[in-house]
């Protein structure tokens, strides 16, 4: 062994690693004087003696965020609406705040805020798990979610979502790195593209066009339908081309968006289709549709996009008829009059439901308010059903939507209305509020369960106005229990809501003033 | 301006997360009337599902809670609810209602009754009659003191033995025997060092560089077991070091019947940690005219929060008892002459040290008490940097950029993504442990600008 030095805490340096091989293999074969008393002194020495080591190189610091944050009681709502970190209560969360993250994040993306820096990281690990946050959470999170998934590889999905918001869009593919589009995963490489179509249409369609031969048949399905945003005339060219598609879905594809093309080549060929297969004679009791359907679908429709046998199994003509006439623009039938004279015509045969289908298919798809407000409005016995109404509801503007719905939970009641509610958006107006309360009060004085309902209930919890909350204390008060319990959950999520957009837009919300005496029930804010 | 207490800090308030959840709902103005509050106290009506609404009371320096209903969670989600109200948007000042200020003045008045005790407590253990101690007593404390000893000896004897045979087949041994040496320390009263022996097995499963960290801790618990066999010989100060070290311990208010320190104390971060069925709260203190730093320890059962709960950032006008030893940290809150403050705007970020001047710091604190882990410094402009090798916290500032590693035995990764969000890259102040085993952050101080121009400084909590 080597001499130790005189002092231990000369070379504390050289004379640990000695003792530490001498402890390892006993005194006994290596003595040394005294180690437990020099293990402790060189010990202290060491600890009292550390130093700090060189820096890993540094770290690029995350782009500045302009927006501004929210206020204050809109930020301390956002800390407690976000799952608690570190596991402890991720468990049992109450549906209705699960519901109101996603307003509370799309109101403030709507505002143009940004996410406070501390609650970033919950954000996004709260959209790492639902992924239909994850939109509105990419956004609000702006460069320092992007600088943070840079590190983080549980966030890399914020790197392949296209946030909400033009401006951020804007911001987002402005400092995007062409080389994604090269290099990057399947799903950095669509949001690329979103991103790209929402700051510039043509260049992203040429982006597409430059790499089209090459990609896969999948890859170019889904390319294409982030073309859907945006279309526009000057993406015929392209799109007429990608009907001669070497993928069957593909060309489907093309065919769906150039029949949405008002003016298209396409859309024109599948008029003059349609003309040939409906046709207005007049007959001693008045006008009547004549319908001919296609006997054949010759290679040229097949081109166009549709299919020669119905994926389905639906009768062959039948089926073509209604591909015609749901891909030919709608204004191909206004010289015949309006869409509701149109509907009230007699059809030859037994080809109104297929009609009416294809039109309403028309409707949808080339989103046309008169036609969709025409079918909605067919009367009894032969209404339009309801899985049709649900998407003819998106077209018409919301205020019509409601009141549909309105009118229609009045005649129909709850049970099958869950498909146009859910096509209603949030929040929904005072009057069609009102009417699913109603529903809802029926249904509980005849007794039926909540539970029975927890399908209505859950979207009234999200799009119930805030106006109606006095009416649920009052379902409350007289409800049997299980039904009160119901009405007083929603009637806190609608003021919690209440108070959460208030906070967000900057709004004070006022606490009340006590009316009664203690017992009696409280005023409530107006 | 009124000083309001952030959601973070009602919410760590919470016994549990259900609480905190509940709480969260009863946070709108919609369910609360009559509330008010003044510079100690808030108050209000809570309407719940059905029937008789609850009065809610709660007093900020404590704080303590009272509440009409059958709830035994503590605090309630009532009075968690009203803070959280008044925390987003003030409840507005007012003067305490009589059904409010019945149990608030009995509150104070045991606060004085509690301070004029320790006074008395305090002239009678300086008079003449002092140093009295029971015979009884005193006949136990010298049998204890004698089986620590013989516990001391035998400890010393153990790592002796191991060491001359070498600690080369420690990593097979495995912990048991040390479970077993612990155990006799346990019956020896020594838990201190019953402890520090359990640990010693666990060190050789603790990766590559345990042969050096294994004699590190052989070495200082020798070095413990002698000083306390000659504890008598030794300067006031660290003989109280080492009979705390051992296991002694001294209680709250034991220690509040001895000297105590008024000051203004910053609170600079507090962490809690969940064991099985208690939750060890940690608040770190810093005197602003002394500057003397201070920790206090407390303990909740499970569904109570343990007290007190002391927002980080503000100021507290109080008095503490410092345990003895030779380098005083640990310490019982005596009385509070007001309910927190915040900090002035030009104190909202304490002053700190550079990484070189922390870890002196520590160095010195180790030459008062040998056994310390860590010692608690701020530090100023540094970068939290997740790197190869772990996390880190990188000062810039000097020649060539220097780091000290993150030790993240008791910090979440959660915790420190949240320290690199808000640091974006740039410069903080980190409160935090600056130990051997590398820096714990506690608390992050970071400029979150405002729609004005006014910068304001927010704190983040890392460990919560």
């Amino acid at each position: 062994m080597t001499t130790a030095p005189n002092h231990p805490l000369d070379s504390a340096a050289d004379a640990w690693p000695d003792l530490v091989t001498a402890a390892l293999l006993g005194t006994d074969r290596r003595p040394v004087p005294a180690p437990l008393d020099r293990a402790a002194t060189l010990a202290l020495a060491r600890r009292a003696g550390l130093r700090p080591g060189p820096a890993a190189p540094p770290t690029p610091v995350a782009a500045a965020d302009h927006r501004p944050p929210p206020p204050e009681p809109a930020r301390q709502r956002l800390a407690m609406l976000l799952p608690a970190r570190s596991g402890s209560g991720g468990a049992g969360q109450l549906a209705n705040l699960n519901e109101l993250l996603p307003q509370w994040l799309a109101a403030a993306a709507r505002h143009g805020y940004r996410c406070p820096a501390a609650l970033v990281p919950p954000l996004l690990d709260a959209a790492r798990a639902r992924s239909e946050l994850r939109p509105d959470a990419v956004a609000l999170a702006g460069p320092l979610g992007r600088w943070l998934a840079d590190r983080n590889p549980d966030w890399r999905f914020v790197l392949r979502t296209p946030g909400t918001g033009e401006r951020d869009a804007a911001a987002q593919s402005a400092g995007q790195d062409p080389r994604l589009w090269q290099e990057g995963l399947f799903a950095e490489r669509v949001t690329y593209l979103t991103r790209l179509r929402r700051r510039d249409p043509d260049a992203a369609r040429e982006l597409l066009r430059g790499s089209w031969a090459s990609e896969r048949a999948e890859d170019r399905l889904l390319f294409l339908d982030a073309l859907q945003e945006g279309l526009a005339a000057g993406d015929e060219p392209f799109l007429e081309a990608a009907l001669n598609d070497r993928a069957k879905n593909v060309r489907a594809t093309a065919a769906e968006l150039l029949a949405a093309l008002p003016g298209s080549a396409l859309a024109g060929r599948m008029a003059l289709r349609a003309r040939d297969c409906v046709s207005v004679s007049a007959t001693e009791a008045g006008s009547r549709l004549t319908v001919h359907p296609p006997t054949a679908c010759d290679p040229a429709m097949q081109h166009d996009g549709i299919p020669a046998a119905s994926p389905t199994g639906r009768a062959e003509r039948a089926f073509w008829l209604g591909e015609v006439i749901a891909a030919a623009p709608l204004d191909t039938w206004a010289v015949h009059g309006s869409p509701a004279e149109l509907l009230a015509l007699p059809v030859s045969d037994a080809w109104q439901q297929d009609l009416r289908d294809a039109w309403a298919r028309a409707a949808v798809r080339q989103g046309d308010v008169p036609w969709a407000r025409a079918l909605l409005a067919l009367p009894a016995p032969d209404p339009i059903p309801v899985g049709s109404a649900a998407k003819l509801l998106a077209v018409l503007p919301t205020d019509e939507r409601a009141r549909w719905a309105a009118e229609f939970l009045a005649g129909h009641g709850l049970a099958e209305a869950f498909q146009l509610l859910v096509a209603c958006p949030a929040p929904w107006p005072e009057e069609l509020g009102r009417a699913v309360l109603d529903s809802l009060e029926q249904i509980a004085e005849t007794g039926g369960y909540p539970w029975s309902h927890s399908g209505v209930v859950g979207v009234a919890e999200r799009a119930l106005p805030p106006q109606v909350e006095p009416e649920l204390a009052v379902l409350a008060d007289h409800a049997v229990p299980a039904w009160a319990e119901t009405f007083a959950r929603l009637g806190a999520t609608l003021r919690l809501r209440a108070a959460m957009l208030a906070e967000l837009a900057g709004r004070p919300v006022q606490v009340a003033v006590r009316a009664a005496g203690p017992g009696g029930r409280s005023g409530r804010p107006v | 301006m009124e000083d309001r207490w952030t959601p973070e800090h009602v919410l760590s308030l919470a016994p549990d997360a259900a609480s905190r959840k509940s709480a969260a709902k009863l946070s709108t103005p919609a369910p609360w009337s009559d509330t008010g509050s003044d510079d100690r106290a808030l108050w209000g009506w809570c309407q719940g599902s059905g029937g008789t609404p609850y009065r809610t009371v709660v007093d900020l320096v404590g704080p303590a809670y009272q509440c009409g209903c059958p709830s035994r969670k503590f605090p309630c989600k009532h009075a968690l609810g009203l803070l959280l109200l008044w925390s987003a948007r003030g409840t507005g000042r007012a003067a305490a209602p009589d059904w409010a200020t019945g149990w608030l003045e009995a509150r104070r008045e045991k606060e004085r009754q509690q301070h004029r005790d320790r006074e008395q407590g305090r002239q009678r253990a300086a008079g003449p009659d002092g140093e009295a101690v029971r015979p009884e007593a005193a006949r136990r404390a010298a049998r204890r003191a004698e089986r620590v000893d013989a516990g001391a000896a035998e400890l010393q004897a153990r790592l002796a033995d191991q060491l001359r045979t070498g600690l080369a087949d420690a990593p097979q041994q495995g912990p048991a025997s040390w479970a077993a040496v612990a155990a006799r320390m346990v019956d020896a009263q020594a838990p201190g060092l019953a402890a520090r022996a359990r640990e010693l097995g666990a060190v050789p499963a603790s990766g590559p560089g345990w042969p050096s960290r294994l004699l590190e801790e052989y070495g200082l618990l020798h070095l413990l077991a002698s000083g306390y066999r000659r504890v008598d010989s030794l300067p006031t100060g660290l003989a109280a070091t080492v009979r705390a070290r051992v296991g002694f311990t001294v209680d709250a208010a034991e220690v509040l019947r001895g000297p105590v320190v008024r000051d203004r104390w910053l609170v600079l971060g507090s962490s809690d940690r969940a064991e099985e069925r208690l939750t060890t709260r940690r608040i770190w203190l810093r005197g602003s005219r002394s500057g003397q730093p201070a920790l206090l320890l407390s303990f909740g059962r499970l569904g109570t929060a343990p007290e007190p709960a002391l927002p980080t950032g503000l100021l507290l006008d109080a008095e503490l008892a410092f345990h003895p030893g030779a380098r005083p940290l640990r310490a019982a809150l005596g009385t509070r002459f007001s309910a927190p403050v915040t900090a002035p705007a030009e104190q909202a970020v304490p002053p700190g040290l550079s990484l070189e001047a922390a870890l002196d710091a520590y160095g010195r604190a180790l030459g008062d008490d040998p056994w310390l882990e860590s010692w608690p410094v701020v530090l100023e402009r540094v970068v939290p940097q997740p790197g190869v090798l772990g996390w880190e916290l990188a000062d810039s500032n000097g020649p060539a950029p220097v780091a000290i590693p993150v030790d993240r035995r008791s910090t979440p990764d959660s915790g420190l993504w949240r320290l690199a969000a808000v640091s974006g890259g740039r410069p903080l102040t980190v409160f935090g442990e600056c130990g051997h085993r590398g820096f714990t952050p506690v608390t992050a101080w970071y400029a979150d600008e405002a729609a004005s121009d006014d910068i304001r400084f927010r704190t983040l909590g890392v460990t919560a």
